[in-house]
């Protein structure tokens, strides 16, 4: 099969199609401008520009940036980890742009319908061994975990890249 | 062979010109010769084998499950699959056996279809163009076509020339798409958040679609977004595609977000006359940045339509700009929550850390993420905190809310089906790709596909020509909630209209020795 360039379908886009509405070029400007009348609707430029003025940069605080290391678990590793964070948060600062006044908050494309509950029978488990089987440390049919109940040492005491800042 | 369409090659399968360990060996054999695009991170060879062969007899008792039954398929490594590793291309999960089938995955069994493997991704699906796993990015198969090889490698190339100068496939669903595209596989699933099947198949040249939000059951995917995602189906052609949808949409008690309405599988007719169809074409999808040939390429549709009778009308979705901000926000705050689960305790990558709980947990989760995810959820947690949650994460749900109405109101003013481009330009050498960082090009590449998971309408990319550099095109289609079937069918009448050129593949016989994974599962 020979390969169908842009320009092929194009030639055969024009030949194929049944009534076509007749081009209004007006003759006595035809050989002057001739400019192809958009038979169709599609914008010739963008309908919008990236935001010019980007909201401003907001820093945040070390205190923050220790908190988020404390609950997501997750370190920022380098300079630009939190980099990465100032310019998601200076990205998600457009939504301020849209007024929502008067508007509710969507929690899931559903939301007129019910979501399905089955009958509180239980229909399957017994499979501890499979379950089991991608646990690294077990003793028995537990898992193991090393203690619990101790905190995150605080930021000073920590090894991470926030101490320095 | 390989090159036919799912349901050729089904009707070859049941008047027996070819049998499913045949099929099967051919993809397998064809997958070894194509390692260098690193679409596949587990080729499941022995199980792929044992499948064909139980599929045999039952061709041979006459008694095939369905069209499905012996047809290779290849699944995003997101989805769990029973003694498959499943790694997500993540740290965290590599060595993970999953002990159970995700529906869909169980649904293609069940039907007899063929396992090949599991294919490559970026890192939990975070990302749009394949290159941000651990098992290093996929290459787009059009890269080595004869048609991207005459308009865009000079004459005089070497081989390092033709090393620089691959292009990506656009992600997250890139190894899906790069199998189905190099005929490696009949049809794929991928997983749609963002686009992450659509844009894909459009610098693949294959047909993706993402189906309505709650239509195919989630059970067994790793989420990202419960709120967005969607198994995403890739295939060569909008025939396939409706016979892999036909198999896996319907209600699961396992997934309570699938709606309960009864799924009929459908055959698609064969439309004639669109006389009766309104298209819509959204202005605000001419988005800064969007290449000229793409603009020609849509009007060329548009006027194809209209042409042949239908009602092409020009249409406005005002809050599509901003539908790529609220998914950033809304993204990662789902995101921060679903990744809580990888802990190391259970299963997955676990640090030797063992003074505490809490600094076991951080150990793992440092060595366990990459740095797209370990940002995302970062974000999320901020845009989670106390003092942010009203100004950030409310206000993206209110946002969500506004674009959803943008496409009540366009779907309720009488538009059948919106016609927008799929991706701002064809697909970029990986060179130059890597030089933005993951979420500025995500927040580039989603932005077409995007508003379509926020609303969760169904949504089709079908390709439809090549750019001048000889890589593929594609345009989309947004269908109404749950009228796949109309969606279907006018993307059916407009790929019979289009006639995309088929791949020409050149595949040399040695590898390329780049960064390329890949392993061979043999369990029972």
């Amino acid at each position: 099969m020979r390969a169908l360039t842009l320009g092929r379908w194009l030639r055969g886009a024009r030949g194929r199609g049944g009534a076509r509405a007749p081009r209004r070029v007006p003759p006595a400007r035809a050989a002057l401008t001739a400019p192809a009348p958009r038979p169709a609707p599609v914008p010739p430029r963008p309908a919008w520009q990236r935001g010019q003025q980007r909201p401003p940069q907001r820093k945040v605080t070390v205190e923050v940036l220790d908190r988020l290391e404390h609950l997501a678990l997750v370190d920022f590793r380098d300079a630009e980890g939190v980099e990465r964070l100032q310019k998601a948060i200076q990205f998600a600062d457009q939504l301020h742009e849209v007024n929502t006044d008067g508007v509710e908050p969507m929690d899931s494309v559903l939301e007129d319908r019910c979501l399905y509950l089955r009958e509180d029978d239980v229909t399957e488990g017994n499979c501890t061994n499979e379950l089991l089987k991608n646990a690294r440390e077990k003793v028995e049919e537990y898992f193991v975990a090393p203690p619990g109940n101790i905190p995150l040492p605080k930021l000073e005491e920590r090894e991470t890249f926030l101490q320095g800042s | 062979m390989l090159r036919a369409s799912l349901r050729e090659v089904s009707a070859a399968l049941k008047e027996g010109r070819v049998t499913p360990t045949e099929l099967c060996q051919k993809c397998l054999s064809l997958i070894k010769s194509t390692k260098f695009l690193n679409a596949y991170i587990t080729v499941a060879e022995e199980t792929a084998l044992k499948q064909a062969e139980e599929s045999e007899k039952r061709y041979g008792r006459g008694q095939p499950l369905g069209v499905l039954d012996g047809i290779p398929v290849a699944v995003k490594d997101n989805f769990n699959a029973a003694g498959i590793e499943t790694t997500c291309a993540s740290k965290m999960l590599k060595g993970y056996i999953s002990p159970y089938n995700a529906t869909v995955v169980q649904k293609l069994l069940d039907q007899g279809a063929v396992l090949l493997g599991k294919t490559n991704l970026d890192e939990f699906a975070m990302g749009s163009g394949s290159t941000d796993g651990i098992f290093g990015p996929v290459r787009n198969p059009w890269s080595y076509s004869r048609q991207y090889k005459e308009k865009s490698v000079p004459k005089s190339h070497s081989q390092e020339d033709e090393e620089s100068n691959w292009v990506i496939t656009g992600g997250s669903s890139g190894g899906s798409a790069a199998a189905v595209s190099s005929f490696t596989c009949f049809a794929a699933l991928g997983s749609d958040t963002g686009g992450s099947t659509r844009n894909p198949a459009a610098h693949c040249g294959v047909v993706g679609l993402k189906p309505t939000y709650g239509l195919i059951s989630r059970h067994g995917l790793i989420p990202l977004v419960n709120s967005m995602d969607v198994p995403g189906i890739l295939t060569r052609c909008v025939d396939d595609a409706a016979v892999v949808l036909g198999t896996l949409a319907g209600h699961d008690p396992k997934d309570s977000t699938t709606i309960q309405d009864n799924f009929k599988p459908f055959d698609l007719p064969n439309l004639t006359d669109v006389s009766k169809l309104s298209i819509g074409i959204p202005k605000e999808y001419h988005a800064p940045g969007l290449s000229s040939e793409i603009l020609s390429l849509w009007s060329k549709a548009a006027d194809l339509f209209k042409n042949a009778g239908a009602k092409v009308i020009e249409v406005s979705l005002p809050h599509t700009r901003y539908s790529i901000v609220c998914y950033h926000v809304l993204c990662t705050a789902e995101v921060a929550s679903n990744m809580a689960r990888f802990d190391g305790l259970e299963y997955g990558h676990r640090s030797d850390m063992n003074k505490s709980t809490e600094s076991m947990y951080a150990a793992t989760r440092r060595e366990g993420f990459n740095d797209v995810v370990r940002g995302r959820i970062l974000s999320g947690n901020y845009f989670l905190l106390k003092q942010n949650y009203e100004n950030y994460f409310i206000k993206a749900q209110k946002v969500r809310r506004l674009i959803a109405n943008d496409f009540v109101k366009v779907f309720g003013s009488g538009v059948d089906i919106l016609l927008t481009p799929t991706t701002l330009s064809d697909a970029v050498p990986y060179m130059e790709f890597i030089k933005e960082d993951n979420r500025t090009r995500s927040a580039q590449d989603d932005i077409l596909t995007q508003a379509a998971n926020m609303a969760g309408l169904p949504a089709i990319n079908v390709p439809t020509g090549l750019s001048e550099r000889g890589l593929p095109v594609g345009l989309q289609f947004i269908g109404q909630s749950f009228q796949e079937k109309q969606l279907l069918t006018v993307a059916k009448w407009f790929e019979k209209q289009v006639k995309f050129p088929m791949i020409q593949l050149e595949v040399k016989r040695h590898d390329h020795g780049a960064f390329q994974h890949q392993k061979s599962a043999s369990f029972s």
